[in-house]
């Protein structure tokens, strides 16, 4: 691991970093110290205990703990889902279906090409990006899909005035919140190692690894967010765009 | 006996804690062409939104053709009572996306023959079809909004202010068009605060507050 050398004191000295975020909350009166003081302390937190956590499972490499650290990663990423869509009647079980799916699949589709092997190093981090990614997309597609509920309202009633079902008068805006849930991994896919050398790239060059040979991960990284984002949003919308209307084809517009 | 296409029944509405129907009853015979008009928030819209399915009462029933419109498959029932909303908002790119929509749902094929005979009726052209929706004018708009409704055939259109805000000549189409549906044996309930309507009304209901008049 030449070149790695973030030791305690090296870290302590990097908070300096959050010193220079909390100075300009001070200085703007932007009044965000407390939120960053306690963003910071979780993250602290919160990572020391996934690394011990991690280093425990790889340790025991058995694939069921391996299995059920992955669950784990699914069920918070979709009860985050689950909140972004302003919890909606049924709203957790659909973001788990959705988070789900993506993540198994695409995970298959990765071990059975050979790009990853089943092994808890690397089946639990790409499991949580595959998880975070599919989270955010759709995310992302149910708020693109209430606004839009809510901007066409009267188009839809119209739709369904004229005998259309659900799924006939809200097929526009289910395309249109996929679309969302999809672009911003389509964007960033057109300008990465242009504009950001993403995440995993960058740790393996940062841990010695001959650039050339980390683009390859990348490059798997990109199929990867492809697959999952698509999937998380078509399977998240698709379920849920039902709850916009009750059993007797009538409209509902969450509260805010 | 006239006999009744719908009936609604003992019929409460409030909408929070205002009551807008209350113990309404009402009959509207088959092919009948019935004007209800009344102050603003006597729960004439409400009545038609109500009849059309997109509002369900608190108490009391809808019965259309002898069955409870709860019973009914509302997709069915909504193509059979076709309900026209004021001011209507026409939705795709071209007023052809509007037509061809009520086949699309429905998995048939596009009747162009029925395009061009109600697009005369509301003295439109027949290039009209690939006009932008966004190059027509208010009284255009609501003729081929009204045209998007007849394709199908409805036994009932549930009309709610259709000529508010038209100007003369295409109030007298959309009035034109409507009194030859009535005479084709479609059955009309119309909403309306148009006095020339009210006077000239075929059967009038008024509704006060809550009730008939």
């Amino acid at each position: 691991m030449q070149g790695l050398a973030v030791s305690n004191l090296s870290l302590l000295l990097a908070l300096f970093l959050v010193v220079v975020a909390m100075g300009i909350s001070v200085r703007e009166k932007l009044d965000l110290h407390r939120d960053i003081i306690y963003a910071i302390l979780r993250a602290i937190i919160q990572l020391t205990v996934v690394g011990y956590v991690l280093k425990a499972v790889f340790h025991v490499a058995n694939i069921f703990l391996t299995l059920t650290l992955t669950l784990i990663i699914i069920l918070n990423a979709s009860w985050n889902a689950y909140q972004r869509n302003g919890r909606q009647k049924r709203g957790f079980i659909y973001s788990f279906i959705a988070i789900f799916s993506s993540t198994t699949v695409t995970i298959m589709i990765l071990v059975l090409s050979g790009s990853i092997r089943p092994v808890a190093q690397q089946l639990v981090p790409i499991s949580g990006m595959i998880a975070s990614n599919s989270m955010v997309a759709i995310g992302l597609a149910y708020r693109a899909m209430r606004t839009q509920f809510k901007q066409q309202a009267q188009q839809v009633n119209e739709m369904l005035a004229l005998g259309a079902t659900g799924f006939q008068a809200s097929r526009a805006i289910i395309r249109e919140s996929i679309k969302t849930g999809m672009q911003p991994t389509i964007d960033s896919a057109k300008t990465v190692g242009l504009v950001s050398l993403p995440g995993m790239m960058s740790g393996l060059i940062f841990a010695g690894v001959d650039p050339v040979y980390a683009i390859k991960y990348q490059i798997m990284v990109t199929f990867m967010l492809m697959s999952a984002t698509s999937i998380g949003s078509v399977i998240a919308i698709y379920l849920s765009y039902r709850n916009y209307f009750n059993d007797r084809l009538q409209l509902i517009l969450p509260e805010e | 006996m006239a006999e009744a296409i719908i009936t609604i029944n003992d019929l409460d509405y409030t909408v929070e804690d205002h009551t807008v129907l209350q113990d309404f009853n009402m009959q509207v015979i088959k092919g009948d062409y019935l004007t209800i008009a009344g102050p603003s928030g006597s729960g004439k819209s409400t009545l038609l939104k109500l009849m059309a399915g997109f509002l369900s009462p608190d108490r009391g029933t809808i019965v259309y053709q002898g069955q409870d419109i709860t019973t009914y498959p509302i997709t069915a029932y909504r193509q059979q009572v076709s309900y026209c909303i004021q001011q209507p908002l026409l939705f795709g790119t071209t007023v052809m996306d509007n037509f061809t929509f009520p086949y699309q749902i429905n998995n048939q094929a596009v009747d162009h023959d029925r395009i061009q005979h109600l697009l005369a009726a509301v003295d439109l052209p027949q290039e009209y079809t690939q006009k932008k929706i966004t190059e027509l004018s208010g009284g255009e708009r609501q003729r081929v909004a009204l045209v998007r409704n007849l394709l199908l055939e409805p036994q009932v259109l549930l009309l709610d202010e259709v000529t508010a805000g038209l100007d003369e000549r295409s109030k007298q189409i959309v009035l034109d068009l409507l009194a030859v549906e009535h005479q084709r044996g479609k059955t009309l309930v119309k909403v309306t605060h148009d006095t020339d309507e009210i006077h000239m009304a075929h059967h009038l209901v008024h509704l006060e507050k809550g009730g008939v008049s």
